[in-house]
């Protein structure tokens, strides 16, 4: 009677998936192809979008304090490396910097960090004019992030200048991205985002 | 009927690995496909500070030294003077160097030109050239190019003058 019973029951079985298997074949193969079209075609999010204003203008007390000397040594408080500034950004939580670019404009238009504004050369008046005019109205515990990355750290002749007049202009909160060697070699190479243009 | 769902699916999969693959390699690098060593140097049409055209195609078969710069550039303006007396040194062999500022305008450009006695063409460079070898996001940037119109070497940084050296004479003497 068992027997009967175990031999009906795989018979039904097998007839279940003969009948329904080409469906169920059907069935994932269109949910692994749309699945797949999706992750192929969806445009990658960048991974600073989230949350990011470059040009937050929000107030808080400096994180730490500032040595009024401007020689920007390898290791000093007014820095800040690539993969910290990378993790501030894209964080969900805390205050964001204003990113301003000092370096030269062929540079920036080739590659630049998402949402960091384009300032100009700080190594002539014209920069410094720029760089001056776009703080003037901010407060001066404006969080604000220069970079540059022309070329090796020890030679960069924007970032000193731009730290400099910012801190002259009172600014209490400035950090220096670190690049030590230049913005393709620190920043591009590495996989930090990147975007092109103005 | 299962047999063609499984191969669209095999396809699609393929296709699907390929573009993840692709996209898996971070933010893409300006420049592409970059110059890279052996591959053939981008032909590029510029204009000098004369406002003559300068392309490398006018130099094919010679040893190019082609360097990115700019006035402002440390590490560059050491350089120059060397491959000044590079152009004068070998210039008899079929040797040229061209140099592409990467300044914003040209008045610093001539006045470095006068200053250096540079004795080589120099161009103002744009993206676009800029991105045919690799993107130039920090200088110098050099580039040997063999008498075969291919790219032998390229120094990302300050050059060490005796390996340079040593490569343009390696370059110069293969036929």
């Amino acid at each position: 009677m068992l027997l009967c019973c175990g031999v009906l029951t795989a018979k039904s079985v097998s007839v279940y998936l003969r009948v329904h298997m080409k469906n169920l074949v059907r069935c994932y193969s269109f949910i692994l192809v749309l699945g797949l079209s999706a992750a192929m075609f969806v445009p990658t999010r960048h991974a600073l979008a989230d949350g990011f204003s470059g040009s937050s203008a929000a107030s808080t007390e400096p994180t730490q304090a500032q040595s009024v000397t401007s020689d920007l040594a390898p290791g000093s408080a007014q820095l800040i490396n690539a993969e910290h500034l990378v993790n501030i950004l894209r964080s969900h939580e805390g205050e964001k910097p204003l990113i301003l670019n000092v370096g030269p404009h062929l540079i920036y238009m080739q590659a630049h960090i998402p949402g960091s504004e384009y300032i100009g050369p700080s190594s002539d008046a014209q920069g410094i004019g720029s760089l001056r005019r776009r703080v003037k109205l901010l407060p001066r515990n404006t969080y604000i992030v220069l970079y540059c990355g022309c070329c090796p750290w020890s030679h960069c002749p924007n970032v000193r200048p731009a730290y400099n007049e910012l801190h002259k202009e009172g600014f209490s909160n400035v950090k220096v991205l670190y690049i030590a060697d230049n913005f393709g070699t620190d920043w591009v190479d590495k996989g930090y985002p990147t975007i092109r243009g103005q | 009927m299962r047999k063609p769902v499984l191969i669209v699916v095999a396809i699609v999969l393929a296709f699907a690995i390929y573009k993840l693959s692709r996209r898996g390699s971070g933010p893409a690098k300006p420049g592409s496909p970059p110059a890279a060593v052996h591959s053939v140097a981008p032909d590029f049409l510029l204009q000098d500070l004369n406002g003559q055209p300068l392309g490398l195609a006018n130099y094919r078969g010679k040893v190019v030294l082609l360097d990115f710069w700019a006035t402002w550039c440390m590490p560059c303006r050491g350089e120059i003077p060397h491959f000044v007396e590079f152009q004068d040194k070998y210039r008899d062999q079929g040797f040229q160097v061209v140099g592409i500022s990467m300044d914003d305008g040209p008045k610093p450009v001539r006045e470095f030109y006068q200053e250096f006695k540079m004795n080589y063409p120099v161009a103002l460079g744009n993206e676009k050239v800029a991105e045919a070898y690799g993107g130039v996001l920090g200088l110098p940037v050099t580039f040997l190019i063999g008498r075969d119109g291919r790219v032998a070497a390229k120094y990302v940084g300050e050059v060490q003058m005796p390996t340079l050296e040593r490569g343009i004479e390696s370059l110069l003497q293969a036929k």
